[in-house]
């Protein structure tokens, strides 16, 4: 199987879909010979030229407005927020008009979309270019969250979102943009809904998303060699999310840990909790579940305050360590 | 039906004598020595902050606004300096010219405790809301819709400033520019909103952007007065300034002044140029560099000399030097204070 990064797993994912479905088209920032800010789009252009990789004014309330309207009369549009901060000024058109016009319509109309939103902090671009939003896009009932952890989730996770009826918001984390792994050539869906055990062990379940997975999966390695078995669930798809898969890990391991990198209050670790407290895992249960999220803070522009705002290996550590040891 | 109020502000004197045009606004030689080193010093800024962000010591990203000088000095030289400002994210120029302190700027570029906003901002977010400048802004337009409202309580408590809110070509199609305008316009608020068109937003030019250009004609929509200026002439983009400032603060009404201005730098540091050429930069460098030409002008007239000006400029850079030892000597913020400023 080929290696490939993350972002280029995306790409390769818009591109087999354009070449493969001609309603599929971009509309976006500065998605053209620019290729976004991330160059995620880089060569698309040339080769799908200005009708399908459709670059717009800065206007982002009608970037997902006309995604909407083209989605709702037959075309499969692939929305760019160039940041996932930027959601924020497309709410309306977001969560007022794309997430309840099935609803409202009684089922009538239908909306193919997927918004992309490179979200995270990391990368000191301080507070209104760091955020971790899903858990406020969660809460609105009609929208689907994405949120993928690999290359391999990532490229089968768009095109399920792509081929998706709903509108789907497409989560990627900056920081994973250049991590690598093994993609397949050719067609493969990951199913929105169902969450995947990137990781077996006894002792503790811990659930992450996006950039957590990575750092979670390094420190369970670590503490392997102590004798501490972490087993590391990927939720992938934040809604609808499959709690099933984590009910089970719960009954086995009887702990839970949920680590995030969105803010703590509201935060979706909150959700998982209830979901498991209020099922059968509850009698399973040998530990308070816990939580380990960012800081209810913006994000800091300082490299070390920016570090210290959200979840870093040393801070899982201490935290499964406490876990293990009936210290919290 | 009621009267169209819209009309075209022209600087009042257009070619002619340079310095002669710049004795009818009352300036002095000291004044316009002092219009050139300020440009000097925010050229000199830019250059070191490309230069220390090569040297792999800024954490963040930033938009430098080299070739933009004139618009800078030319409007905060024209508005009073307990104006309100509120900025964009190509915010280090303005914030210069308005009289900031170089030090604090740079420290909070390097995102030290002894910056304008304790590290926490950095280069897009600069503000010294004590000087009544009221920040940068990573969210383009961010600021636009904030301009109603200073305007709204300068109006409301009858004071005599005006608010002063720059921003983008590219801002200018964000929904809120429209809705900002039609409300200043509505209730005659005293807005001077300034476009600075460098000609492309990120990569998309201007053209390709912009339905219709110029993009301060759109004031007519909303009966309010514009202008359309070289804002590489830092005389012109001061005499369209002095003359937009005056209506506002009268009580007439916002004023939108489009300011054709260049970038150097890339947009970011993502940027790869890929969307204009070599030669079209150095174009703009070569033949209309606002320093340059501002400099030329006062050769010519021998307000100074070669050797004077060199002078100048070596100050300045000795300035931005000084800066950046006063940043690299401060403290990072602490740690223990990382959860602070987030509730009053
Ligand atoms: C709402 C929003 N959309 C997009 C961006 C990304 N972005 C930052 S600056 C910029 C270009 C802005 O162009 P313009 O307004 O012309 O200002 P300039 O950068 O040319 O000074 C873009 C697209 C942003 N920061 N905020
Ligand atoms: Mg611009």
């Amino acid at each position: 199987m080929p290696e490939m990064t993350y972002l280029e797993a995306i790409r390769q994912a818009l591109w087999d879909e354009m070449k493969r479905d001609e309603r599929v088209f971009l509309i976006g920032e500065d998605i053209g010979r620019y290729g976004g800010a991330f160059g995620l789009t880089h060569g698309m252009l040339d080769e799908f030229g200005p009708e399908r990789v459709r670059e717009t004014p800065i206007s982002e309330p009608t970037i997902v407005g006309a995604a909407l309207g083209a989605a709702l009369v037959g075309m499969r549009p692939v929305a760019e927020m160039m940041f996932m901060d930027f959601t924020l000024l497309t709410l309306d058109q977001l969560g007022n008009q794309a997430a309840k016009v099935r609803f409202m319509f009684g089922g009538k109309a239908t909306a193919p979309m997927v918004i992309r939103m490179p979200g995270g902090s990391g990368t000191g671009a301080a507070a209104q270019h760091s955020q971790s939003l899903e858990s406020l896009l969660m809460h609105i009932p009609g929208l689907k969250v994405v949120n993928p952890s690999t290359p391999y989730d990532a490229k089968g996770l768009m095109l399920s979102s792509i081929r998706d009826p709903n509108p789907v918001c497409f989560i990627e984390h900056k920081l994973l943009y250049k991590t690598k792994g093994e993609v397949p050539e050719g067609d493969y869906t990951v199913p929105i809904g169902v969450s995947e055990v990137k990781r077996q062990g006894r002792d503790l379940t811990i659930v992450a998303n996006n950039v957590m997975v990575v750092r979670t999966l390094k420190v369970a390695e670590k503490l392997a060699g102590e004798g501490i078995e972490v087993e590391v669930i990927d939720p992938r798809t934040m809604r609808p999310m499959d709690t099933e898969t984590i009910i089970e890990s719960v009954c086995k391991t009887g702990r839970l840990l949920v680590i995030h990198e969105a803010c703590q209050t509201g935060g979706w670790a909150g959700e998982v909790i209830a979901a498991i407290t209020g099922s059968r895992a509850f009698d399973y249960l040998d530990a308070p579940a816990r939580r380990l999220a960012g800081k209810d803070i913006p994000i800091p522009y300082n490299r070390a305050l920016e570090r210290a705002a959200v979840p870093q290996e040393e801070d899982i550590e201490r935290e499964i360590r406490a876990i293990a040891s009936g210290q919290y | 039906m009621q009267e169209a109020k819209s009309k075209k502000i022209e600087p009042r004197t257009t070619k002619g004598d340079y310095i002669a045009r710049a004795r009818r606004l009352n300036l002095s030689d000291e004044q316009l020595v002092e219009f050139f080193s300020t440009m000097c010093t925010i050229r000199q800024f830019e250059l070191m902050a490309d230069k220390l962000y090569a040297m792999g010591k800024v954490h963040g990203t930033m938009h430098l606004s080299a070739g933009q000088e004139a618009v800078a000095v030319g409007t905060f030289r024209a508005v009073r300096v307990d104006d309100y400002v509120l900025n964009h994210h190509r915010g280090h120029g303005h914030f210069i010219a308005k009289g900031a302190d170089i030090n604090r700027m740079m420290a909070e570029f390097l995102g030290k405790d002894t910056g304008y906003c304790r590290g926490r901002g950095g280069s897009m977010h600069i503000a010294d809301v004590e000087a009544n400048n009221l920040g940068a802004n990573g969210i383009v337009g961010g600021g636009i819709p904030q301009s109603v409202g200073v305007g709204l309580a300068l109006q409301m408590k009858k004071l005599d400033q005006i608010c002063v809110v720059l921003f983008g070509d590219g801002a200018a199609n964000e929904g809120v520019f429209h809705e900002s305008l039609n409300m200043a316009a509505l209730w005659s608020l005293p807005v001077l909103f300034i476009c600075e068109n460098n000609k492309y937003g990120m990569s998309m030019d201007v053209e390709h952007a912009t339905a219709k250009l110029p993009i301060a004609q759109r004031a007519e929509a909303y009966g309010m007065p514009w202008a359309y200026v070289d804002g590489n002439d830092v005389l012109e983009v001061y005499e369209t300034m002095i003359e937009a400032t005056r209506h506002v603060r009268s009580g007439r009404g916002p004023v939108l002044v489009e300011a054709v201005t260049y970038r150097y730098f890339g947009h970011s540091k993502s940027d790869r140029n890929l969307y204009r050429t070599k030669d079209e930069i150095e174009d703009w460098k070569k033949h209309r560099d606002p320093i340059l030409r501002f400099k030329g002008h006062l050769l010519h007239a021998g307000i100074f000399d070669e050797a004077k000006a060199a002078e100048i400029d070596a100050e300045a850079l000795n300035v931005i030097e000084k800066a950046v030892e006063f940043a690299e000597a401060s403290p990072e913020p602490d740690l223990s204070t990382l959860t602070e400023f987030v509730y009053a």
